[in-house]
C-alpha cells in the first residue's frame, strides 16, 4: 500500500476566515477513506482544494507523486481525480448518455478537424465512449434511463449518474461529497454495494459523509475535521471513541 | 429501395429533418420560380436573396456562439467587418495607394478563406482575455468590441479607405478546372455560370454551395466532443470544469468558430458588393443577427436559418414594400382619398406606414416571441426549459419506475 494523495499542510484562508487550516494526511491506494466532521468544518473546501477549484493558500496537494497544487480542475481530472458534488450538478438538459459521454472529454484525441470532417478514428472514437458509456450506465443501474434527460430523473438516479459520469474520466481517485445525502436505508445499502463495486475496478475512494452508519461500515479510515482543523485520524472504531470527536459533535459536558 | 423508404420514415417526423429538406428544395427552385412569376425579370429578387444568404450565414455562425456555448455575443457584426475589409484589402487595387505600393489580387476562393483566418484569429485574441468573464460581463466586452472595430476601419485613414470605404473589390470566379467547357453556353434559366452583375442567379448558387457547406461543418461539430462539450459548459461550467473539460479553450473555440463563420460571410458580402465601407457594420447588424437566432430556436441549426429566413424577409421585403402595397390596397378597395395628403395633417397612407415601419416590426417581433416563446423551430431543449412538459417518450419510463 503507498499512499495514492498526499495532503500536506493545506490552509485556505477567505479573507479573515480560515475554512481548512494546516490539514495534513494521506489516502492510500485502494482504500475508501471518509472525511467527517460537522457542518462548516471545511471538508467541501478542502475538496476543493484537491480537485484544484481553490488553490490553496498554503501548503501542497500529491497526486501519485505529482505535484498537482493549485493546477485548474480539468487538469486534475486528466491526472486522474473524478469527483461529485454534494449538490447534485449535472447537465439537466442533456440526455444521461450525453452526460456520461462528456466524462470521456479528458480521454478523448479527436482534434477540431476530426469533428469538422467526421473521420473514420472520429466515428470510431464516439462509438467506443458510446459503448463504454452504456457500461457504466448500466453499472449504476441507469442503463433504462439513458434517452432521458438529466433533471428528469429521480434524486437517487441523479446521484448514481454524477457517479457514473465521474467514472467515466478513468479516474484513479474517486471523491463522493455526501454521496448518501437524502438517500433511504434500502438506497444507503445500494450505494455501499456501489462503492464495492467501485473499489473492485481499481479506484480508491474518498468521501465525504454525514451518515455515520454509512462511514463506520465503508471506510477503513477516517479523518474528522472541526473548524477546518484536522481533529482526528483512524480507523472507525478508534474515531468513534475519541473524547475530542465526541465534543466536537455533541458539544462539552457541563 | 427500402433503405430509402427507411431513411424517409424514420425522418418524416423529425421536424429538423423536414426543415431541412423543404429549405433544400425551396433554394433550389426559387431561382427558376421566381423568373417564371415575374416573367424573367425576378434578377432583383435572386440577388436580394443572396444577400439573405449573408445573414444566414452569420445566424448559422451565431447560433454557435450563443445557442450552443450559451456566450452571449453582442459585437459579432465586428467579426463580418474584419471579414469583409480583408478580403478588400487582399483583392482590391486598394493596398497599392496604402504605403505598401503594391495591389493584392489574391484568388477569390483563397481570399474568402483569408477573411474567414483572420476573423477567426481577432475571435481568438479577443476571447482570450474576456471568456474568463461570465454572462452579462461578456456580452458587454463584446458590445464594446462591436463599437470599436468599425470606428477603426472608418478612422484608419488611408489603410482603410477611411469614410468612403474600399470600392473596386474583386467578383468571384470559379477556378478554371470548374469553369470548363460550359461557359458560355446556354443553359436556359441558368445562362452560364460567370459572376457579373447582370448574373445574380450565378451569386445565389454560390451562396447556396456556401450555405450547404458550413451547415454541414457546424452540424458535424454539434454532434461532436466538442458540441458536448459546449453544450455542458452552458449547462454548468463547474460540473463541466470537474469533468475534465477545459472550459476556457472550449469557449474560445466556439467564440473562434463563430467568429469564422461570420468573417467568411462577411469576404463573401465584399466581393458580392464590390464594396465595403463601415457605414455596414453597426451595431444593427449584430442585433439583427442575434433576433435571428433567437427568433428560430437558439441551438438549433435549421432554426436559426429559418430564423434568419423569416427576419430578412421581414426587413428586406415587407417592409420596405408596405407602404406602396398599402395604397394599393386603399385604392382597390375604393378609399383613394387615404392615399392623398391632406392640410389637416393626414401625410397619405403609404407615409403612415413608412413611417412606421419599425413600429409594425416591432409589433411583428413581439407576436412572433409571445406566440412562440421557444423560436420557431426550437432545439429540443429549449423546447424543454421554456415549457417543462415532459415528451411522452421520456415521461413513460418514470411511469414504470414508479
Amino acid at each position: 500500500m503507498s499512499a495514492i494523495l498526499r495532503v500536506g499542510g493545506v490552509t485556505k484562508r477567505f479573507g479573515g476566515l480560515v475554512a481548512v487550516d494546516n490539514v495534513t494526511f494521506e489516502v492510500e491506494e485502494g482504500e475508501v477513506f471518509a472525511l467527517i466532521g460537522p457542518n462548516g468544518a471545511g471538508k467541501t473546501t478542502l475538496f476543493n482544494c484537491v480537485t484544484g477549484f481553490y488553490k490553496p493558500t498554503l501548503g501542497t496537494v500529491t497526486f501519485r507523486d505529482r505535484n498537482l497544487t493549485g493546477s485548474p480542475p480539468h487538469r486534475t481530472a486528466k491526472a486522474g481525480i473524478a469527483r461529485t458534488f454534494q449538490n447534485i450538478r449535472l447537465f439537466e438538459y442533456m440526455s444521461a448518455l450525453d452526460n456520461v459521454r462528456l466524462g470521456h472529454h479528458c480521454r478523448m484525441h479527436s482534434k477540431l478537424w476530426d469533428s469538422l470532417f467526421k473521420t473514420p478514428f472520429e466515428r470510431s472514437e464516439e462509438k467506443r465512449i458510446t459503448e463504454h458509456s452504456m457500461e457504466l450506465l448500466k453499472l449504476v443501474g441507469l442503463e433504462r434511463q439513458s434517452e432521458n434527460y438529466a433533471r428528469n430523473l429521480a434524486y437517487g438516479q441523479q446521484r448514481r449518474l454524477e457517479i457514473a459520469r465521474a467514472l467515466a474520466t478513468d479516474p484513479k481517485l474517486l471523491l463522493l461529497d455526501e454521496p448518501a445525502a437524502g438517500f433511504n436505508p434500502q438506497e444507503k445499502v445500494e450505494l455501499m454495494a456501489l462503492v464495492q463495486t467501485i473499489l473492485k475496478r481499481g479506484i480508491t475512494v474518498f468521501l465525504i459523509e454525514h451518515d455515520m452508519k454509512v462511514v463506520m461500515q465503508a471506510s477503513q479510515r477516517i479523518v474528522v475535521l472541526d473548524h477546518g482543523e484536522k481533529i482526528a485520524e483512524g480507523p472507525p472504531v478508534e474515531v468513534r471513541n475519541n473524547p475530542r470527536v465526541i465534543e466536537a459533535y455533541l458539544g462539552k459536558s457541563a | 429501395m427500402t433503405t430509402v423508404r427507411n431513411f424517409v420514415r424514420s425522418n418524416v417526423r423529425n421536424p429538423n429533418a423536414v426543415a431541412y429538406f423543404l429549405m433544400a428544395v425551396s433554394a433550389l427552385f426559387f431561382p427558376a420560380v421566381v423568373q417564371f412569376a415575374t416573367g424573367g425579370s425576378g434578377d432583383y429578387l435572386v440577388g436580394l436573396a443572396a444577400d439573405g444568404g449573408i445573414y444566414m450565414l452569420m445566424a448559422i455562425g451565431l447560433n454557435v456562439v450563443v445557442g450552443f456555448a450559451g456566450l452571449l455575443d453582442l459585437g459579432y457584426a465586428a467579426f463580418f467587418a474584419i471579414g469583409s475589409y480583408t478580403y478588400a484589402l487582399v483583392a482590391s487595387n486598394h493596398l497599392g495607394v496604402t504605403p505598401i505600393g503594391h495591389s493584392l489580387h489574391v484568388p477569390f476562393w483563397i481570399a474568402l478563406f483569408i477573411g474567414m483566418f483572420v476573423a477567426a484569429t481577432a475571435g481568438a485574441l479577443l476571447g482570450a482575455p474576456t471568456l474568463r468573464l461570465r454572462g452579462d460581463y461578456l456580452a458587454i466586452v463584446t458590445l464594446g468590441f462591436g463599437e470599436i472595430v468599425p470606428r477603426v476601419f472608418r478612422n484608419a485613414g488611408i489603410w482603410t479607405g477611411g469614410v468612403p470605404g474600399i470600392s473596386a473589390l474583386d467578383v468571384p470566379t470559379l477556378p478554371g478546372w470548374v469553369q470548363g467547357p460550359w461557359v458560355g453556353q446556354d443553359f436556359g434559366w441558368v445562362p452560364d455560370f460567370r459572376f457579373t452583375s447582370a448574373n445574380l442567379t450565378a451569386y445565389y448558387m454560390l451562396m447556396i454551395i456556401l450555405i450547404a457547406f458550413v451547415v454541414i461543418l457546424v452540424h458535424n461539430l454539434y454532434n461532436s466532443r466538442l458540441g458536448r462539450a459546449w453544450m455542458a459548459v452552458r449547462e454548468d461550467e463547474t460540473a463541466a470544469a470537474a469533468s475534465g473539460v477545459n472550459t476556457v479553450s472550449v469557449k474560445l473555440l466556439a467564440f473562434s468558430i463563430g467568429a469564422a463563420t461570420s468573417g467568411f460571410a462577411g469576404a463573401f458580402y465584399g466581393a458580392k458588393l464590390s464594396y465595403v465601407s463601415s457605414e455596414n457594420f453597426g451595431f444593427i447588424v449584430s442585433v439583427t443577427v442575434l433576433a435571428m437566432v433567437v427568433l428560430g430556436g437558439m441551438g438549433n441549426i435549421p432554426g436559426a436559418m429559418l430564423g434568419a429566413i423569416v427576419l430578412y424577409f421581414i426587413l428586406f421585403w415587407l417592409l420596405p414594400n408596405a407602404p406602396g402595397q398599402m395604397q394599393g390596397l386603399a385604392s382597390s378597395l375604393g378609399l383613394d382619398w387615404l392615399n392623398q395628403s391632406n392640410p389637416n395633417g393626414w401625410p397619405g397612407i403609404g407615409e403612415v406606414v413608412s413611417r412606421s415601419k419599425y413600429v409594425i416590426f416591432g409589433l411583428i417581433l413581439v407576436g412572433i416571441m409571445l406566440l412562440r416563446p421557444q423560436g420557431l423551430l426550437p432545439s429540443q431543449i429549449r423546447k424543454q426549459e421554456l415549457t417543462h412538459e415532459e415528451p411522452e417518450a421520456l415521461a413513460a419510463p418514470r411511469q414504470l419506475q414508479a
